[in-house]
């Protein structure tokens, strides 16, 4: 078992559709308990790469890697290749538990068609689950498309009333832009071939050559590469000018769907961003315009996100524009390149997963009850559920930023990782801060506004009188949720510890890459220093090791 | 060799195949007299056996020239070469498959006849004609022989108009690019004196170091590619494929759009590139003819997506996404440098002509199977709710659209996978950019029918659809061939490989001697 963890883990769900299959579709009962049980056991036999990733945390590389590369497809050099590291690890966490909780709080949602649902939910939970563990490109790449499959056919079945438009929007928009990345994926290929005469998808090999390509074919040829790169997790993340399909597919997703879009789909993009994006081409990152932009595009969606966040009247529109806020944030602490804001990134994807997915749960549970998203319906909430508008406080609280809170940590790190940097893109470090800022204020305006809306005063809509409290299986669905926010609020330290060295590791990497491979240097601003304080322990973790993606030493260059 | 040239038997066997298929059509036709008319099934089986009889025949060859890479035969008329044979496979399969879909459909059109089975063993004959044809004569009667064939079998409900004007349509169009395409090889005959595609081919590499002879090149090469591209419905050609589509019978139009296309292309390549064991035909004029195709394919892609849009008949949306698919392919002979081929572009092609034949057969037979008794099942309405009619056909379809869409990990994929793998491995970023994303926009007609199946309401009541057992087992073999070969390729690819001895030649293309 040990050595198939990841296997397991990632066949749990896929399985559990397969039995579906065989049930007959009247007999709903037993298709939900079936889909429950195979979700939670999806969540159960992950529990067990805690410990066991726990004892590796601050080994190099990738752990549990299953499979050798070339064994699925040997003929174009492509394989069954798993792996992980810290950073997948918890995000790999972070889906199993989303994934059962929201088939959790499906189950009275969903009245019609309930063993298709469960099956394409079981099918997507796989496919999420293979992009974050793929160590194979190809694999990757197969995992990244098939898993649009089951979540368009969610959204077009079980939507709301535009969900066709919906549905279609948000296919076509994801698709479009990670073809335009097999071709960078491929590009990369033969550009491995041309260097070590190996045609191979291994992604640890090609973080070995994959650098060279800006000193290979200068500096325009790898900007257009990255951009290949950067418009599939971009229209993934959402960023700024990408975001369109977000408010559509969130909108008119059941809730389920939303959760597990705000909670895991969004968070492939910025996977990708670290897993490959910033290994694979360092100078285009830290020359040239590129980062630049890309932190601009962050900071409008941080801004431009809470801004219209705070127009909305819907509230489940509300948190899909407050998702664009969030994850701009997440973009942020990336392309600000140091340990720390990575490290936060890494930790406020998770916190979004974990509040965005409870604020999609809370808007469910009113909608099931009167049908309607119109924060003008509603009023006085909290006199009629109680439990309701306290668990809804705790996860906006959350959601917001608070100390003590899980998003508090995540923004700090990103905000305090950015302010460290002297210099990104031009910019000193407090310049990009002090535009990010504005963003938490927002969200707290947004958040706590929307609350006095919904739950403060009398109960003015008489509708609303009879609303009935959470049900124990609600409140089950948010209980994992409130604990991961306090834990990571009270004691994040074990995160960190985590993301130790994957993120170390990666920074490190990313320095020597572009120092060595530095054409001109003269021309372009210097890179910025690490400061000291941000990477603390950069003796242990931020040496060259000889693990999966340490740092290469560079090759001389003109090889073609 | 000479005027009293002796056949050997040698010349049978490498000619069985096609006298087999020819001899069990004849008898057909002699069967289906004696036939009482409800025992007409008999002749689908009789031609299925005849398939059969003529896959052995193929499997012996391929073991036969399994050391060498082909063999010549019939006064060096025919050179059977694994590519040959890699075809050979891919007519009989489909023809195999699309005679299950045949079944039930002529019983319910009242259409059922044994010349239907007789003149699709015939058309098959022709293609392998084409395909293993080395000579530019066996190639014309081949074509010859699959063209009218085919053109009976769009007409071949006689008390259908649409069924007439299609097929009207389609003969005249036909003849007309028949006509052009043998000027063209007229004049290829007058350049070179033989109809030998190896000899030409050599000959034409003379005559392209001499200047004065540019001029009457182009006119040979672009008659000639007129009658190749026709063949194949790229665009400017295409104007026959949506009628001819569209009032054809549709397992007709299942069985044209892919083996029909296949031979289509077989014999493009041959008259383009010869075999890969001795390069021939026009393929020293590929500098020429390089421009033209780039023209043609995006044209093709730009065309057939954008038409294809719009479309509410899912015969006729289907066609303009085969000649979408055929846009793609083109792709596949411009990867490379103006003097050299890119082996993957063809191995692409190769491919995708595989998978590319189960899952269109697979998505023509859904179709199919939707016409009953007064509907004919061609509108796209008429896959309204299909999903709560019939489930199991509904998710088979949408396998087979997103198939043609190209996701991973269905067949489709790997088409388009090598095609870009070779533009991108020969330079052409900009062509594979295009590519890419005209297949994101195919998609949205791909999704256009999977939303009408999966997520509106059947019009009228909730029937189930009656599906026929051989219907079944047809949908079942493309669908499962369209999984498999997604998610395990590399059997396939090295098939590819095997079919162009890319393990002995892996520079097949070079051009320079």
């Amino acid at each position: 078992m040990y050595n198939h963890i990841l296997s397991i883990i990632l066949f749990t769900p896929l399985a559990g559709a397969v039995l579906l299959l065989f049930v007959p579709k009247e007999n709903k009962g037993a298709i939900r308990w079936i889909a429950n049980i195979f979700a939670l056991g999806g969540f159960l036999i992950s529990l067990p790469l805690v410990p066991w990733f726990w004892a590796l945390r601050f080994d190099p590389g990738f752990k549990f890697v299953e499979g050798t590369a070339n064994n699925w497809i040997p003929s174009i050099g492509a394989g069954y290749v798993l792996g992980i590291d810290g950073i997948s690890f918890l995000l790999i966490m972070l889906t199993t538990l989303l994934g059962w909780i929201s088939i959790l709080s499906s189950w009275t949602a969903i009245e019609n068609r309930v063993k298709e649902y469960y099956i394409w939910f079981l099918v997507l939970q796989t496919g999420m689950l293979g992009v974050f563990m793929a160590l194979d490109f190809f694999l990757f790449f197969v995992f990244w498309e098939a898993m649009l499959v089951p979540m368009y056919l969610l959204i077009g079945i079980w939507g709301g009333p535009r969900k066709l438009y919906a549905a279609i929007k948000f296919f076509l928009y994801t698709l479009a832009g990670s073809v335009l990345m097999l071709l960078g994926i491929l590009f990369l290929y033969f550009h491995h071939h041309a260097l070590t005469q190996v045609y191979t998808f291994s992604i640890p090999e090609l973080y070995k050559t994959a650098p060279q390509i800006y000193s290979d074919y200068g500096p325009y040829a790898a900007t257009l590469l990255f951009l290949s790169f950067f418009f599939a997790f971009a229209i993934k993340v959402p960023m700024f000018p990408f975001h369109t399909w977000l408010p559509d597919a969130h909108v008119e997703a059941p809730t389920a769907g939303s959760v597990i879009l705000a909670g895991v789909l969004l968070k492939m993009g910025t996977y990708g961003f670290i897993r490959f994006s910033l290994p694979f081409f360092p100078d285009v990152l830290t020359h040239g315009k590129v980062r630049f932009w890309v932190m601009v595009l962050s900071i409008i969606a941080i801004i431009y996100g809470a801004l219209v966040s705070l127009m909305q009247k819907d509230m489940k529109k509300l948190v899909a524009y407050s998702s664009v806020s969030h994850l701009g944030f997440c973009t942020l602490g990336i392309f600000a390149l140091s340990p720390l804001g990575l490290e936060g990134s890494v930790i406020q994807q998770i916190n979004h997963g974990i509040s965005t997915g409870a604020l999609f749960l809370i808007v469910g549970i009113l909608y099931e009850r009167r049908h309607t998203r119109e924060i003008a319906e509603y009023g006085g909430i909290s006199n009629v559920m109680p439990l309701y508008a306290t668990i809804t406080m705790i996860m906006f609280l959350s959601s917001m930023g608070l100390p003590l809170l899980n998003g508090f940590v995540g923004e700090f790190s990103i905000l305090q990782g950015t302010f460290m940097q002297k210099e990104i893109a031009g910019h000193p470090g407090w310049f990009w801060t002090a535009w990010a800022v504005p963003g938490v204020i927002l969200a707290a305006a947004y958040l706590l506004w929307l609350y006095q809306r919904v739950f403060f005063g009398t109960v003015t809509n008489p509708k609303n009188e009879k609303l009935h409290d959470l049900t124990p299986r609600e409140v089950a669905t948010f209980v994992p949720l409130i604990i991961m926010a306090f834990w990571i609020g009270l004691y994040p330290k074990p995160f960190f510890q985590i993301l130790e060295q994957p993120v170390n590791n990666l920074v490190a990497t990313m320095h020597s890459q572009s120092t060595a491979g530095n054409v001109n240097a003269a021309a372009q601003p210097a890179m910025p220093d690490m400061p000291e304080m941000a990477m603390p322990d950069a003796a242990t973790a931020g040496a060259p090791a000889a693990g999966g993606h340490a740092p290469q030493t560079p090759e001389p260059k003109g090889k073609h | 060799m000479g005027a009293f040239y002796q056949l050997s038997s040698t010349d049978y066997v490498l000619a069985l195949p096609i006298i087999l298929l020819a001899l069990f059509a004849l008898g057909i036709l002699l069967i289906d007299l004696m036939l009482p008319a409800d025992q007409k099934w008999a002749n689908a089986l009789t031609a299925f056996v005849g398939l059969l009889f003529s896959a052995k025949a193929v499997y012996n060859l391929q073991h036969w020239l399994a050391g060498s890479g082909g063999s010549y035969g019939m006064m060096r008329t025919l050179l059977v070469d694994h590519v040959a044979i890699y075809f050979f496979y891919l007519f009989l399969a489909a023809t195999a498959i699309a005679i299950l879909m045949s079944v039930r459909y002529l019983e319910t059109v009242h259409e059922n006849h044994g010349e239907y089975y007789a003149l699709l063993l015939m058309s098959v004959a022709g293609m392998m004609c084409m395909a293993a044809g080395y000579d530019i004569v066996l190639i014309f009667i081949g074509l010859e022989l699959m063209a009218i064939s085919t053109y009976v079998l769009v007409g071949f409900l006689r008390r259908d108009r649409r069924s007439n004007e299609a097929a009207l349509k389609y003969l005249l169009l036909g003849a007309f690019s028949s006509g052009i395409f043998a000027y063209g090889l007229s004049l290829l005959y007058g350049l070179t004196g033989s109809t030998n595609l190896g000899v030409i081919g050599d000959a034409l590499y003379g005559l392209m170091q001499h200047p004065q002879y540019r001029p009457i090149l182009v006119v040979a090469l672009l008659t000639t590619l007129t009658g190749l591209l026709f063949k194949i419905a790229a665009i400017p050609f295409h104007q026959w494929a949506p009628d001819a589509y569209e009032g054809a019978p549709t397992s007709i139009t299942g069985f044209m759009s892919v083996a029909v296309k296949a031979a289509g292309w077989a014999m493009l390549l041959r008259i383009l590139i010869g075999s890969p064991i001795r390069f021939g035909g026009l393929m020293f004029l590929r500098s020429l003819w390089l421009p033209v195709l780039v023209f043609v394919s995006i044209a093709t892609m730009t065309g057939a997506n954008f038409a294809a849009l719009t479309q509410t008949n899912t015969k006729r949306l289907l066609a303009y996404s085969s000649i979408a698919h055929v846009g793609y392919m083109l792709l596949g002979l411009v990867a490379g440098t103006a003097v050299e081929l890119n082996s993957d572009g063809i191995k692409g092609i190769l491919i995708y002509l595989l998978v590319y034949t189960f899952m269109n057969l697979g998505a023509f037979g859904v179709i199919t199977s939707l016409r009953r008794r007064h509907v004919i099942g061609d509108e796209l309405d008429d896959l309204n709710g299909l999903y709560s009619r019939s489930p199991v056909e509904a998710v088979l379809m949408l396998v087979f659209l997103l198939s043609l869409a190209g996701i991973p990990p269905l067949a489709g994929f790997w088409g388009k996978y090598f095609i870009f793998l070779s533009l991108i491995e020969s330079g052409h970023y900009t062509l594979a950019a295009l590519g890419v994303l005209y297949s994101v926009f195919g998609l949205y007609y791909y999704l256009k029918m999977a939303n009408a199946m999966f997520m509106r309401q059947p019009e009228k009541g909730e029937e189930t659809l009656p599906v026929s057992y051989s219907m079944r087992l047809a949908l079942g073999l493309t669908g499962f061939a369209t999984l498999f070969i997604g998610i395990m390729p590399n059997r396939f690819i090295e098939l590819v490989n095997w079919a162009l001895n890319l393990s002995q030649n892996t520079n097949m293309a070079k051009l320079i001697r």
